[in-house]
């Protein structure tokens, strides 16, 4: 089974990401994927570029990273320590897709993991790495089944290993599977967690650039991220820039989708800048009887926008104005008839559970919004539980904490408060002036 | 629960035994990695930088075969690897698919993330929990089933999903649960 896409072209020039994939949707194998011109970004390069060059081509190209961040690729490959003063180190592919509403990294390592190898191999040309390692949850049985099988095909091609296409660049890559934790997909927990420790964040600087797996400089990309270096390797950064031409100063095409309450969830590739109405089109609109209450971008840890957003440019800056992150850029779809404190209970829940518990706001200011939450929820909430949330949110903000996780809590239960205050004061029990009523008579209970 | 082979027995010879006392005086005398295991985490080791990166690797390895990972089975994988069991500890209780107590033969992971909730978790769930007479957390009594609760499982156009050991499923419906669960004898 795989995830339905909305439409789909055998263009590379125009879907890079997707235009391999087979009709019947199964694994695209290695002989298959060099008759479409795989590997051949890989050989090009080895030939005719520098790691500088093909640095610089990733900085103009503006791919900005898919995991969530947004941070622009090719900077973060040019703070890398490189050089022979520096010690060849890794590159390591954050396939850790676990935030809520993002299903796109699944499909591109069910389906055509050589895209991933070849944009690993390209990224440790890039950054004089030695090895690769792709981080994938344990949950993804079918795709760590298929990249195994893609590993050993590239291996006996000699496309990995010693001499890789019979260049002078030596490079291999390791399947890793973890073990649960939505945390390893911070990019140091992640580390700490492939070094086989506990997956707790690392303080920041150093960064993983500079000293990361084993002290060495490491590089962390999302798979879908990396799916993008070969067609920029191969076209130009410049290429890859346009692809998003007129909708969005972010470079190129992304993998967008959309669930929840909508006819026909899935995913499709489209350039940067693509708006969410047409997304929602796309998948068919809301289900028969429902309307659009509000939605979040991409993923659990945005914030909630309003259907008047829906026109807005679904690029890093646009969404980010809005008071919202794109994140993945999976719109999570949520009906009239759904209570945004429950929705908001059941993310904060999430958070709170999967919190690591090195840091303290985190730790604890996390648990304690879901009990707030499950009072409002329930039509028990005190007055000032209102205001104690978003002091918790202000408190768990950007700064307060190790990493992200916190403040990406904060930003849906800000943003719910924001716009769905109403709903919060609902559940506020008022108190009565029952506490200067007379006094019950003893012996009437 | 197998005891493993008597080739290797009760001795305590290898290296990294040796150099990691502590680890060992606490050791329980039943239990033994099968040579295959030893092999397999000892394989494990050779693809990162030191052997404390096999320690999540090795204990998956150990939960595959036996299902779960006893105390003893922590302190063979620290002999193994050579670092203290205090520290494989830390890690077997720090990730969630590693189950530190018996668990049922199939063990069903619900998403309990936002598309899953928004198309209808909390019916699946109750559905289960009717069926098998149980919550998250437990394990039914005839050591059939164990219900968890799992992160978003990246099926979000699925929803409502889970996973029955290594089997993805959804959307489902509550009225699905019954013939469902019937495949998992």
């Amino acid at each position: 089974m795989t995830s339905h896409l909305f439409s789909t072209s055998t263009n590379g020039e125009t879907h890079p990401l997707t235009y391999r994939l087979r009709e019947d949707r199964g694994y695209v194998g290695l002989d298959e994927f060099q008759q479409k011109d795989g590997y051949e970004a890989l050989r090009t390069t080895l030939r005719d570029l520098s790691p500088d060059d093909l640095i610089e081509n990733m900085k103009t190209a503006n791919l900005r990273g898919r995991g969530g961040g947004g941070f622009s690729a090719g900077t973060k490959w040019s703070l890398t320590a490189r050089g022979d003063e520096h010690p060849r180190g890794y590159i390591v592919c954050n396939a850790d897709e676990m935030e809520p509403g993002t299903f796109k990294d699944r499909m591109l390592m069910q389906e055509i993991p050589h895209l991933l190898i070849e944009g690993m191999i390209l990224a440790g040309y890039a950054n004089n790495a030695r090895m690769g390692y792709i981080f994938l949850r344990g949950e993804y049985v079918l795709a760590a089944e298929r990249i195994e099988q893609a590993l050993i095909e590239a291996r006996e091609a000699g496309i990995l290993g010693p001499k890789v296409c019979g260049s002078d660049f030596d490079f291999d890559i390791f399947l890793h599977t973890g073990a649960g934790r939505y945390i390893c997909g911070e990019e140091t927990a992640l580390i700490n967690s492939l070094e086989g420790r506990r997956a707790n964040p690392r303080s920041k600087p150093p960064f993983p650039g500079q000293s990361g797996a084993w002290g060495k400089p490491t590089v962390v990309n999302n798979v879908e991220t990396l799916c993008n270096v070969p067609a920029i390797a191969l076209h130009g950064g410049e290429w890859y820039q346009n692809l998003s031409g007129g909708r969005s100063e972010d470079g190129g095409t992304k993998l967008f989708g959309v669930s929840g309450r909508v006819k026909r969830p899935g995913l499709v590739e489209l350039p940067m800048g693509v708006s969410g109405a047409e997304l929602l089109d796309m998948a068919g609109g809301m289900r028969d009887g429902l309307e659009l209450k509000t939605w979040l971008p991409g993923g659990g840890s945005t914030g909630f926008l309003l259907p008047e957003h829906l026109e807005l440019p679904l690029d890093f800056d646009a969404i980010g104005k809005a008071g919202s992150r794109l994140g993945t850029g999976l719109m999570t779809v949520v009906a009239h008839n759904q209570s945004v404190v429950s929705l908001t209970r059941n993310l904060e829940e999430f958070f709170a559970r999967e919190s690591c518990g090195w840091c303290t706001p985190c730790r604890d200011g996390l648990p304690w919004s879901v009990r707030l939450l499950r009072a409002i929820e329930h039509g028990e909430g005190e007055e000032g539980d209102i205001d104690m949330l978003l002091s918790l949110a202000r408190d768990i903000g950007p700064g307060k904490t190790f990493c992200a996780h916190a403040p990406g809590a904060a930003m849906p239960l800000e943003t719910a408060i924001k716009h769905f205050r109403h709903e919060f004061e609902a559940g506020i029990r008022h108190q009565k002036q029952e506490a200067h009523a007379e006094p019950i008579p003893v012996g009437s209970v | 629960m197998t005891m493993d082979t008597p080739a290797t027995g009760n001795t305590r010879t290898s290296k990294a035994s040796q150099g990691n006392l502590i680890a060992s005086a606490g050791r329980l005398n039943d239990f033994e990695l099968t040579d295959e295991e030893r092999h397999e985490i000892e394989h494990e080791m050779g693809h990162y930088e030191n052997p404390r990166a096999a320690s999540i690797g090795a204990l998956k390895i150990v939960q595959k075969s036996r299902g779960w990972v006893s105390d003893g089975a922590v302190i063979a994988i620290s002999d193994v690897l050579g670092i203290p069991s205090s520290d494989i500890e830390g890690v077997a209780t720090f990730y969630s698919l590693i189950f530190r107590q018996p668990v049922g033969r199939h063990v069903i992971l619900v998403c309990d993330s936002s598309s899953c909730f928004l198309t209808g978790y909390d019916e699946l769930r109750d559905a289960i929990s009717k069926e098998l007479g149980i919550g998250l957390g437990q394990t039914t009594g005839d050591d059939r089933f164990t219900l968890l609760p799992v992160c978003c499982l990246g099926a979000c156009d699925r929803g409502p999903a889970l996973m029955i050991d290594e089997d993805l499923h959804g959307p489902l419906e509550p009225g699905d649960v019954s013939a469902l669960l019937e495949r998992y004898t």
